[in-house]
């Protein structure tokens, strides 16, 4: 049994409020699928609002799925009780680092009740408690540990907090764990030795993670595979190795045209973006998504759903022209 | 005189159980009119700390321990606070905090908050401060009639672009902007910073801009200052730092830190732990850390020793 996590089909709606009267659906998530194997990263990508954070939350069953099956090392959670969730120790076992260290906090508690309470909830002896918060702390570097246990997260740097959050996930050692932007208020440095640090835990431990991220260049060193989404869908997905190195998807593409590297030079330059504002979800085009930015569209785009196909040895994209731009004989950029 | 502000000597100390946290420990700089200063670092290496001591809006358990703060030639640090918040206050000097686009007041109209200061510290009618605030909106490229939604309403990036609108509401002539962009995709990071250029151009805004992103820094700051353990490391151009060799150990390894998408480099970390600011290392402070150290740097504390035209970095290497 590899797989620790698989989503089929997931779907997430909300209803939100429009107007005085009425209200209209929200597709967060529209029929995704995706599994995570023990030792394995997959790294989620795409811009602000697409639907990665829901996708986390809907795979560790803290939001209720609206159509789809999640499945966590090969049983159906996606209906089970709370309770069931808690006596087969489903809840111990799946972990999540908050994307936001802000607020994600308890203000009134202390570093140290902050990471030890779930091993408290999960009943450990106090000595074991005190001996794997001091561990966890050192792991994320809040070193020495004596001088944070004491410390309430408004005494804590930004990136310090996300080391909180980190330190929290990983005590009760799960075995699976969504990292959502765990990194993203930590200096460059800290960043590539925490990543390097979660991913030895993980094969340690034999845990799947789930990697959200603005940060692609991270994704890049840290995760096997690569989910590219996009208003709620996976546009493209594949090797790590593979989508990077050849993109299919326009929205991929023009994604990873628009990270810059660290140069004064940038400063006299635009830098290249994907034209247009990403548009509303509560009125996503129809057809291919992506078409009223897409410099390739063609008619077929604006009426036809582009299916997620195997173009290359576990490398899908859902892309009506995607033999085209494979062979070259189109260009997006 | 064209500085916008004159930092001087400043030490800010947190009160802990475990003793003092130095988190600002023996800064100088200046910023001038219109230009931008990038400040990167470590995380804990007392970036924020620096930009709330600006502001005068320090925690309880932090106090100024000495050093001197100049705004447009008037030191604001002497200044009893209720004078300061009334003259310089938003108006003057404002900053976006880390983390700020979660910390919306999730009742309250997103309209109604940017209004807020100009109310309360402005004295402007209400239906002034709405036709204000709906004209920061727009400026920061959202539509008026966001006035009218509450923050979770919005998208984290639209958030963000709301704090912006909310400090520049006074038009300020200093903006401090920590962190602005960490929680945000690149298409929107681009429209945020392309905005902070628009404005330093328009108004010759003076910047100061907290980032962990170096890519961020090299494309808005003229200069970057590097800091590590509550001091600044390496102070200097942007082309000077980022583009030549860069002067100071620790901006070395971090450069050489960074993921980069292109290119076959793979990222180092540098071994070793942060200092503990409650008692730093003695002489450097990355001596603990550095590849180069040799005697010295263990006994005695390197000083800012000039390497070029307007660049400083504290290290031995660069001694006598
Ligand atoms: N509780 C909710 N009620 C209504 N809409 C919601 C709710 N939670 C999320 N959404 C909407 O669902 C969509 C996906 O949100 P989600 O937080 O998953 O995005 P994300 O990809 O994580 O974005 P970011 O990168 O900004 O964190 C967004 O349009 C968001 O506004
Ligand atoms: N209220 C406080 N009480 C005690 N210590 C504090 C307090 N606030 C911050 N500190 C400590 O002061 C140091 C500097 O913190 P600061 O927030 O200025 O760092 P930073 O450079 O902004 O870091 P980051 O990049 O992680 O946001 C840190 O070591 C932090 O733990
Ligand atoms: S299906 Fe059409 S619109 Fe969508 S990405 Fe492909 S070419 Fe562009
Ligand atoms: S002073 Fe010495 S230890 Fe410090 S950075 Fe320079 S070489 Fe390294
Ligand atoms: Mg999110
Ligand atoms: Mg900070």
């Amino acid at each position: 049994m590899e797989e620790v996590i698989r989503l089929e089909g997931v779907k997430k709606y909300y209803e939100v409020r429009s107007g005085l009267i009425g209200s209209k659906i929200l597709k967060a998530l529209d029929g995704v699928t995706l599994s995570i194997r023990k030792k394995e990263t997959v790294a989620v990508v795409g811009e602000s609002g697409c639907g990665k954070s829901t996708l986390g939350r809907v795979s560790l069953r803290l939001l209720d799925v609206t159509d789809g099956r999640v499945f966590f090392k090969g049983q159906d959670i996606s209906r089970m009780t709370e309770e069931e969730l808690r006596e087969k120790s489903f809840r111990k076992k799946m972990q999540i680092i908050f994307q936001d260290p802000y607020s994600s906090l308890n203000p009134f508690m202390r570093i140290g009740d902050i990471v030890s309470e779930p091993l408290e909830i999960h009943g450990y002896r106090r000595e074991e408690i005190r001996e794997a918060v001091y561990r966890a702390l050192e792991d994320v570097k809040l070193v020495p540990p004596e001088e944070f246990v004491n410390r309430y997260p408004h005494e804590l740097s930004g990136g310090q907090r996300q080391r909180v959050n980190i330190a929290r996930a990983l005590v009760l050692g799960p075995e699976y764990i969504v990292a959502d932007e765990p990194v993203s208020m930590i200096d460059a440095s800290s960043r590539a030795e925490i990543l390097l640090l979660l991913k030895s835990i993980r094969d340690k431990r034999e845990m799947g993670v789930l990697y959200i991220t603005h940060d692609i260049a991270t994704a890049r060193y840290v995760s096997e595979r690569i989910a590219v989404m996009y208003l709620g869908e996976i546009a493209e997905t594949g090797l790590t190795t593979s989508v990077l190195k050849t993109p299919i998807h326009p929205y991929t593409i023009l994604l990873l045209n628009s990270v810059p590297e660290p140069d004064p030079a940038n400063r006299r330059r635009k830098r290249p973006v994907i034209k247009g504002e990403p548009p509303s979800p509560l009125n996503p085009p129809s057809g291919c998504k992506f078409h009223t930015r897409c410099p390739v569209a063609i008619e077929r785009c604006r009426t036809e759903k582009p299916a997620l196909i195997e173009y290359m040895p576990g490398h899908f994209v859902a892309c009506h022209r995607a033999t085209e731009i494979m062979r070259g004989d189109i260009s997006v950029t | 005189m064209s500085e916008a502000l004159v930092v001087e000597e400043l030490k800010v100390y947190y009160r802990t159980e475990k003793g003092a946290v130095r988190a600002v420990d023996g800064v100088s700089f200046s910023l001038a009119r219109g230009e931008s200063l990038a400040i990167v670092g470590e995380s804990g290496s007392g970036k924020s700390t620096l930009g709330l001591t600006l502001i005068r809006a320090l925690p309880a358990n932090a106090s100024v321990v000495s050093g001197r703060v100049y705004i447009n030639g008037e030191e604001t640090l002497s200044l009893s606070l209720s004078d300061f918040r009334r003259r310089y206050s938003w108006r003057v000097i404002s900053m976006v905090f880390q983390g700020a686009m979660n910390s919306l007041n999730p009742v309250l109209k997103v309209g109604d908050q940017i209004a807020e200061p100009l109310i309360y510290n402005g004295g402007v009618s209400r239906e002034e401060a709405r036709r204000r605030a709906m004209e920061m909106i727009e400026l920061v490229g959202l539509p008026r009639e966001f006035y009218y939604r509450y923050p979770h309403e919005l998208s984290g990036g639209m958030r963000q672009r709301i704090v912006i609108a909310m400090s520049l509401v006074m038009n300020p002539r200093i903006l401090i902007l920590d962190e602005p962009t960490s929680a945000l995709d690149v298409t929107i990071q681009a429209q945020i910073l392309n905005l902070v250029k628009d404005l330093i151009e328009r108004f010759s805004l003076s910047v100061i801009f907290i980032t962990h992103d170096l890519a961020l820094a090299s494309d808005i700051a003229d200069r970057i200052m590097v800091m590590y353990g509550g001091q600044i490391v390496e102070l200097g151009s942007a082309e000077r730092v980022l583009g030549e060799a860069p002067k100071h150990p620790y901006t070395e390894k971090l450069l050489a830190s960074i993921p980069r998408l292109r290119g076959e480099t793979i990222p180092e970390f540098i071994p070793g732990r942060p200092p503990d600011l409650t008692s730093p290392p003695p002489g450097c402070r990355f001596h603990p850390r550095c590849p180069y150290v040799f005697d010295r740097c263990r006994r005695e504390e390197p000083p800012l020793f000039k390497v070029g035209e307007g660049h400083v970095a504290r290290c031995w290497l660069h001694g006598e």
